[in-house]
């Protein structure tokens, strides 16, 4: 393998492990906040058990969020320094600005939160709990920025032999990013609430002793999870209609869809075949469906992938499997949630139901490593859109220390991967401490 | 002038980071020695527990302004060093985890296990920054494209070895000097007999380090030139002799503020003495990369100065108040009884 493909491999498996752990972080903050809030405004010592609970399964989560994402900022230096060196004065300044702005006040005050309940007052405690919500959620926005200057950059000019900022106040509008950045964070919370639902639906169907208390958490997530199921649809949707405009040969990677036409109808059955430029299967049309969900118009004309270069195509299949997956996964989100929130207020819920929702947790953790497989491989052959390909992206690095760097990558993230699943599932079934 | 005030910003962060990340690391290096039971490692371990994370930000903060400020010389700086920052990475995520993990299963072999992983990487990484500045102090052999010709080899010379082994005794003696602060009755008494025994042998790594970095730097020909940045060193004498001062005088936080002087001016002392290089090629001196052939553009620069002079200041604010918050001693039954702790 040579240093690109090597390279690719290393960043994929270093980002998608990272955003196993960030996910939650996102998403579980906000429901803490939310019950210490509770906590504050009632006086409930119940409510404070409920986030300590939540609290320490977020804090097993976050350090493997943190460590890793170090390594994601150094990466770009150590394995992509022609793109560094190309992009870095709109790029670097995005990452550095999410250190300052976010990502300080995130690690800060989670340690005052972890360490602080005796030292704090109640209120100012609280406070704590929305300033992590805040300062991760706002470093997750800056990080979007980023990733979206290489999807659909702006506000750059090619200068000096290199893309220089040329207006930052349209590199932090692109709304490729934005439509990124609310897919990614209600899919965040989204499996926050799953991950709710699935430890206390465990607790509920073994009726221990903690049954009680997790009934207080289910009926309190149970909402929350409907709702968001409907918003990453929505969400989802909306940004569809941005890839649509900003990269048509992805969407048409996303579609299987060969030929530039209008009223493209969706194939409910298709597996493309990119080597006769074809797709092998199609059945059960929805008519004009693609069009109709790209441009908002059954009319609408889409360009097919033959509109491209064959070197300018994303890899179809992964592209391709990555969507319909995370499409599926986002139908069965809506349905589980609904069933869930219509369950919600009886003393027992459906015992299929609280079987089904610990297998749920799972589910959307793949369901976003699909979508970011959408977004990033998709994007391909381009490192930055349009702009720089990947392949001239890369550092100048001996391909055996890139080999040996990704072996260790994938044994020690293997490894702490393991340990940290076995302890949040310890934790997770031994429930709230007494105290 | 933009370039040079983020040149000074730049060497700044990574001082802030020496200084706070460096107690850490320096009090990790030492567990093995400092505690001799369980609830002795429990305090070693929460005299940094709430701290740890918001320093190691500093790490993520100085390389990001290395990016945003100076995109070539992050691009060729961090690649050429590709094989000794993995191993910072991995030796950091690691005793990250080492924190986090440790007090979540009771099994005493489960906690000697993570007991030496702290141990193994907070020294590891304590060296492998000494390393990598003694030889970007140095130069390192790069060539007009960027590209690296050696390996890691080629940073474990008598002169990046030397780096390696003064930034760990600095930073014992700070990470002693930390838990001093942190510490009282049999505790305060051993970490204060380290200190004690680490203080001379700062010195001594001090004086041997600036012996050879006459032989293979250039370093003093910016303070032959420009004689009033002799200040540098002078005030990092004055901060070590102060340790011992305010040692005598029983003010250990004033000696850990000494030390932090200390370690700011060694800091400072290198990387003015390499201005306006960054990244110095030995094989080519046209090679080396400046503050002013690798910053970024006028209007990211001026950006960026206005990000920074906002937030860093916010940042060290709220950072003081959590270290404030809790600068209080700890003792193994506290830690031991306390539900939140590490």
């Amino acid at each position: 393998m040579d240093a690109v493909m090597l390279s690719r491999l290393q960043f994929a498996v270093a980002v998608f492990f990272h955003f196993i752990f960030v996910p939650l972080t996102l998403g579980l903050s906000l429901l803490i906040a939310w019950m210490e809030t509770k906590y504050v405004r009632t006086n409930d010592e119940i409510w404070r058990k409920h986030a300590q609970f939540w609290g320490k399964l977020f804090l097993i989560n976050f350090t493997l969020g943190v460590v890793t994402g170090i390594t994601l900022e150094f990466q770009f230096g150590t394995n992509w320094s022609r793109y560094s060196e190309y992009v870095g004065d709109i790029f670097g300044s995005l990452l550095a600005i999410e250190a300052t702005v976010a990502f300080f006040m995130e690690s800060t005050f989670l340690a005052v939160w972890h360490f602080g309940w005796k030292k704090l007052s109640k209120k100012a405690h609280c406070v704590c709990a929305w300033l992590v919500f805040i300062a991760g959620n706002l470093s997750a926005l800056w990080i979007i920025l980023a990733n979206g200057f290489m999807q659909n950059p702006t506000g750059y000019v090619l200068r000096n032999g290199r893309a220089e900022l040329a207006n930052f106040f349209d590199v932090v509008t692109n709304p490729y990013a934005w439509g990124m950045f609310a897919h990614t964070i209600i899919t965040a919370w989204l499996l926050a609430g799953f991950f709710m639902l699935g430890v206390s639906a465990w607790h509920m169907r073994k009726q221990n002793e903690h049954a009680d208390f997790f009934r207080k958490s289910f009926r309190f997530a149970a909402p929350f999870t409907l709702i968001l199921a409907l918003a990453v649809a929505l969400t989802g949707d909306l940004q569809g209609k941005n890839v649509a405009t900003l990269q048509p040969a992805k969407l048409a990677a996303m579609e299987g869809h060969w030929e530039t036409a209008k009223n493209v109808p969706f194939y409910v059955l298709a597996v493309p075949d990119a080597e006769n430029e074809t797709n092998s299967i199609e059945a059960i049309p929805l008519p004009g469906m693609v069009s109709f969900l790209s441009f908002g118009s059954f009319d609408a004309e889409v360009k097919g992938l033959k509109d491209f270069p064959k070197e300018d195509r994303p890899p179809l299949g992964p592209t391709f499997w990555s969507f319909r997956l995370m499409i599926g996964l986002g139908g069965i989100f809506i349905l589980v949630a609904l069933w869930t929130f219509l369950q919600r207020k009886k003393d027992e819920p459906h015992p299929r139901l609280l079987s089904v929702l610990p297998w749920m947790i799972p589910l959307p953790y793949l369901a976003i490593a699909l979508g970011w497989a959408v977004a990033e491989i998709g994007r391909q052959p381009w490192i930055v859109y349009n702009l720089m390909r990947t392949s001239d992206a890369v550092s100048p690095v001996d391909p055996g220390n890139i080999l040996f760097s990704l072996i260790a990558f994938i044994v020690v993230y293997t490894l702490l991967g393991i340990l940290d699943i076995y302890l949040l599932i310890k934790y997770a079934r031994k429930g709230p401490e007494e105290a | 002038m933009l370039e040079t005030i983020w040149f000074i910003l730049w060497a700044l962060l990574w001082a802030v980071y020496f200084i706070l990340d460096g107690f850490d690391l320096g009090l990790g290096a030492l567990l093995p020695f400092a505690a001799r039971d369980e609830g002795e490692r429990r305090v070693i371990y929460n005299a940094t527990g709430p701290f740890w994370d918001g320093n190691e930000v500093w790490l993520i903060a100085a390389g990001g302004v290395t990016f945003a400020a100076f995109p070539k010389t992050y691009a060729v700086m961090f690649s050429a060093l590709y094989v000794p920052l993995l191993l910072l990475l991995f030796a950091l995520i690691l005793r990250a985890v080492s924190y986090e993990f440790r007090n979540k299963v009771a099994h005493p072999a489960w906690r000697s296990l993570w007991d030496l992983v702290h141990f193994a990487t907070n020294l590891v990484a304590a060296v492998l920054l000494g390393v990598a500045f003694a030889n970007l102090f140095r130069g390192i052999p790069i060539d007009a494209n960027g590209v690296f010709h050696g390996n890691l080899l080629t940073f474990l010379n008598l002169y990046g070895l030397a780096g390696g082994l003064f930034f760990l005794v600095m930073f014992a003696l700070h990470g002693a000097l930390w838990m001093c602060f942190k510490t009282e009755g049999e505790l305060q008494e051993r970490s204060l007999s380290f200190v004690y025994l680490l203080w001379p042998l700062t010195l001594i790594c001090l004086l041997a380090f600036l012996f050879l970095t006459a032989f293979y730097t250039d370093i003093f020909k910016n303070y032959i030139a420009m004689p009033a940045l002799l200040i540098i060193p002078l005030v990092a004498v004055a901060g070590l002799a102060g340790v011992l001062v305010m040692l005598l005088r029983k003010k250990i936080l004033l000696a850990w503020v000494c030390n932090c002087v200390f370690i700011i001016a060694v800091t400072f002392f290198g990387v003015m003495g390499i201005f306006p290089n960054m990244l110095i090629s030995s094989m080519d001196p046209a090679a080396s990369l400046t503050a002013f052939n690798s910053a970024s553009s006028e209007l990211t620069l001026t950006i960026m100065l206005g990000v920074a002079l906002v937030m860093v200041p916010i940042v060290l604010i709220y950072q003081f108040w959590a270290y404030r918050l809790f600068s209080h001693k700890l003792t193994p039954n506290e830690v031991v009884n306390d539900s939140h702790s590490y």
